[in-house]
């Protein structure tokens, strides 16, 4: 099996750039839609903390059920879902046939609305954790209320989530895998490709594991790094 | 827009992949368990020959895909056929039903060792000291000491990760095993109302994850009778 291993190459018959660009498409899929993520799940912890009772049961409703619910199921939702959405839209004006939604931009905002849902955890818990006396401070130091989140509240706000942020991203990275079954090439889906057209899956998928290994070894560091900076001028416990 | 009529059509049909979600899950979860705690007892020693592949074991089963995993056993061990036939283990490797169980055991016995390590590392060192000095032997300070209060520690996040285990029985729909998340696939590429088929396979795993959960917070109750006021 393994003199086969030219194939993983970038000679002729290689398929190392491919995987290689493929390896880029999904780190570009998980970092966007971690994004996303933060962005729906910011709302969504507002929304827990908010006193109003609506928003806190949506975003209650929003954690449980895509935190709950198989995310190949929630993925399926949204591509065709979105898909059946647009084809009717379409048809709206005088186009025929299945209009199959762009698989990136799905891929992306499946990611950022399912990892939205643990994000919104992470970050209720890293508000909660943040010491009452902060908010008093700030406001006996006569700080607007932006003022206050932005110089006071979020930078220690981050510091408590950057740990959760970690492991939600190791998350997002490899339900990025997934989002393969709606047809994006990414790493899962190159892997694929290159298997059934090369007869060598044991290699292909040994080196497509080896890949996801790697990024999410290496985007560890970065988040250790930031927890670092983040925690910086704290006794270490 | 919501049609009950639909619903009583579609939910009979997903509750016919439900035994075989379960199926996946209670194997998986049973045999994940047994090999994890042997890991994470095993890593009590301190020998780099048992702790080195145990570690890497871990490490990797955490740091990939569910799916690359599944694809690896079933797609990639298939082309070892005639090595696998020979030492007579291919009816397995054969079926996807086994390779899914496989992956999922192997994955959920990857991270469990880390919670029960953690757990049996937290159980206080005076308590098996203190088994040692009234004449029990290694085993039975295993048995009777340190195990119960480890497990008892490590429930809530075992459940979590039981949770995780029956989100994962969904992706042996991919190599072709009519779960509940397989049939609703099926049922949207053939009515296209994803919405209503996502209403009704969700609401199976939610209700499926709150039985769970409740099993174990019922569990770990009965296994603290002195907090219980």
């Amino acid at each position: 099996m393994f003199e086969k291993i030219h194939l993983l190459g970038f000679g002729a018959g290689g398929w190392g750039a491919a995987l290689l660009g493929a390896a880029a498409i999904t780190l570009i899929l998980s970092a966007l839609g971690f994004a996303l993520g933060a962005v729906f799940g910011g709302l969504a912890a507002a929304g827990r903390l908010s006193s109003a009772r609506i928003p806190r049961v949506l975003a209650k409703a929003y954690g449980t059920i895509f935190r709950g619910v198989p995310d190949l199921l929630t993925i399926y939702l949204f591509y065709y879902g979105g898909s059946v959405a647009l084809t009717s839209l379409a048809r709206l004006f005088g186009a025929q046939g299945f209009v199959g939604l762009p698989t990136f931009a799905t891929g992306v905002v499946t990611i950022g609305f399912i990892s939205g849902a643990y994000q919104s955890e992470v970050y209720r818990g890293a508000y909660l954790a943040i010491d009452k006396g902060q908010f008093d401070a700030a406001k006996a130091l006569a700080l607007t209320r932006l003022q206050m989140l932005r110089l006071v509240i979020v930078p220690q706000l981050l510091r408590h989530a950057i740990p959760g942020l970690g492991n939600v991203w190791q998350l997002v990275l490899k339900d990025s895998a997934l989002i393969s079954v709606i047809g994006l090439v990414e790493l899962m889906r190159q892997t694929q490709i290159g298997a059934g057209s090369t007869r060598e899956p044991f290699l292909f998928y040994f080196a497509a594991a080896a890949l996801y290994f790697v990024i999410a070894g290496v985007t560890d560091l970065f988040f250790s790094r930031a927890e670092a900076n983040a925690s910086r001028g704290l006794a270490h416990r | 827009m919501i049609d009950p009529g639909f619903f009583l059509e579609i939910i009979p049909k997903l509750l016919a992949g439900l035994p075989l979600t379960l199926q996946l899950c209670t194997l998986s979860v049973l045999f994940g368990f047994v090999l994890a705690l042997a890991l994470a007892l095993a890593q009590q020693g301190d020998s780099p020959f048992v702790l080195w592949p145990i570690r890497t074991f871990v490490s990797v089963f955490r740091g990939t895909p569910l799916l690359v995993q599944i694809f690896l056993i079933y797609y990639g061990l298939g082309q070892f056929r005639p090595n696998l036939q020979a030492i007579g283990l291919w009816w397995m490797f054969r079926e996807p039903y086994w390779c899914a169980i496989i992956a999922l055991t192997l994955n959920t016995a990857a991270y469990g060792s880390e919670i029960l390590r953690g757990a049996i590392r937290n159980v206080p060192r005076g308590l098996s000291e203190a088994s040692l000095a009234l004449g029990l032997t290694r085993l039975q300070t295993l048995r009777l000491v340190i195990l119960p209060l480890a497990l008892r520690q490590a429930l809530p996040a075992y459940s979590n990760e039981i949770i995780l285990i029956v989100k994962g029985t969904s992706l042996a729909s991919i190599i072709t095993l009519t779960e509940v998340t397989g049939i609703a696939q099926e049922l949207i590429a053939q009515t296209y109302r994803a919405m209503e088929v996502f209403i009704a396979a969700g609401a199976i795993y939610l209700l499926l994850n709150f039985l769970i959960v409740r099993a174990l917070e019922l569990l770990e109750v009965k296994l603290t009778p002195y907090r219980q006021r």
